[in-house]
């Protein structure tokens, strides 16, 4: 954060300085174009003191309303059992009482039985599908094969509930995201949506978050546009979303066609984006604008 | 069902002044938008808030328009004898929301 207010302290007092620093900042990014700069900031860092307040305080952060309710879902049967009967939050441990309930129920091919860290995976490749599938695919895909219920649509306050508990879990916790094997040509592809200019403004993702970030767009500085906050909440929805959600707002931005939330183009941006903040810690249920 | 999100300290001594902290989930439409096809969102908002201690209201709040969606209210009470403290929102239609948390004092 220091750096770009030093670098608009520079802006004001020495007009040859910036052009420096940013050339400087160029040449850094050509030798690593994966990555915004050297400097990897959250979008926590570009929030104004109160909201960071707000993301800090976990009882008053609204985002905990929905945490709060996707324990409730999560510990609801609903369908043939409810999620904790298969998934702990809990560490082994301290964890006795909830084998003899799950004894017998034991998937072997999933590895999400202890909850805290598996956020930080997604999206990854569904071994069934062999397709990318995100936090809120793999609910739905518990649903359907677990609980012979029927797939939550997206935004919908149960999935956005379930998810946010589900990351809440992985809360201060890094990205661990798999790029290859299949995962690759996602990745290829969620880059290529990042550096593709669109739009009726005709403008990349990468011209604001890797070129432009830490200036001045109207009121707001320019995040590098991570991931780590999401589901959260956002002030200028009053609500809770998905990250997809934000995607469709920066879409909408630029004046281009948004993508339906859960779509391959958005499941491979998220992974491509995930992969970026892979310095970052997972901060969900954040607060943004 | 509304998300309510309460703090408050399950012990005090007598004549402290405890704090309490009440959250609800609630979009608090205004009734001033439109949809995109330009229709009114009718207005659904939450009237009033009230706190009572033991069948005595300690706090008491109205809500109007302009107040953010999942208001959060702050405020302090003084702990005179153990009991019930009640929460109670009231909607545009008197739909009540309310959850309770007990006090000892000692």
């Amino acid at each position: 954060m220091w750096r770009f207010v030093i670098r608009g302290l520079c802006f004001s007092l020495l007009p040859a300085l910036p052009v420096l620093s940013n050339a400087k900042e160029i040449s850094d990014f050509s030798a690593n174009p994966d990555l915004p700069s050297e400097v990897v900031a959250s979008g926590f860092e570009f929030l104004t003191p109160e909201s960071q307040a707000l993301q800090l305080d976990d009882f008053a952060n609204p985002g905990f309303l929905w945490v709060d309710r996707g324990r409730l879902l999560f510990e609801k049967q609903e369908g043939k059992r409810a999620c904790v009967d298969c998934h702990s939050e809990r560490d082994s441990e301290m964890d006795s009482e909830m084998d003899s309930r799950r004894e017998g129920k034991t998937d072997p091919e999933s590895d999400g039985k202890v909850l805290p860290g598996s956020a930080t995976r997604f999206p990854k490749i569904n071994q069934d599908t062999n397709q990318l599938i995100n936090l809120e695919g793999q609910i739905n895909h518990c649903r359907v094969e677990r609980q012979s219920l029927s797939p939550l649509p997206y935004e919908s306050e149960q999935l956005l509930s379930l998810t946010a508990y589900v990351t809440s879990l992985s809360r201060n916790m890094a990205y661990d995201i798999a790029i290859d094997g299949t995962a690759d040509a996602y990745y290829d592809r969620g880059r290529a949506y990042f550096f593709k200019r669109k739009g009726q403004l005709n403008l990349a993702c990468s011209q604001c978050h890797d070129d432009n970030w830490g200036k001045l767009l109207r009121g707001d500085r320019i995040s590098q546009g991570h991931p780590n906050a999401y589901p959260g909440y956002r002030l200028e929805w009053q609500n809770f979303g998905s990250l997809h959600r934000r995607f469709r707002d920066c879409d909408v931005g630029v004046k281009a066609e948004p993508f339906a939330a859960g779509s391959e183009t958005y499941l491979a941006l998220e992974l491509y984006l995930k992969w970026r903040a892979k310095r970052l810690l997972i901060e969900s249920p954040g607060i943004r604008r | 069902m509304l998300m309510i999100r309460i703090k408050a300290p399950s012990k005090a001594k007598k004549g402290e002044v405890i704090e309490l902290k009440a959250m609800i989930q609630h979009k608090m439409e205004t009734g001033y938008r439109r949809d995109r096809y330009g229709r009114q969102i009718p207005k659904d908002i939450l009237r009033r808030f009230e706190c009572i201690y033991n069948d005595v209201v300690v706090f008491r709040a109205e809500f109007f328009p302009a107040v953010a969606a999942n208001p959060i209210l702050v405020f302090h009470t003084i702990a005179t004898e153990s009991g019930t403290l009640l929460f109670k929102w009231v909607d545009e239609a008197g739909v009540e929301s309310y959850d309770k948390v007990e006090l000892e004092v000692v």
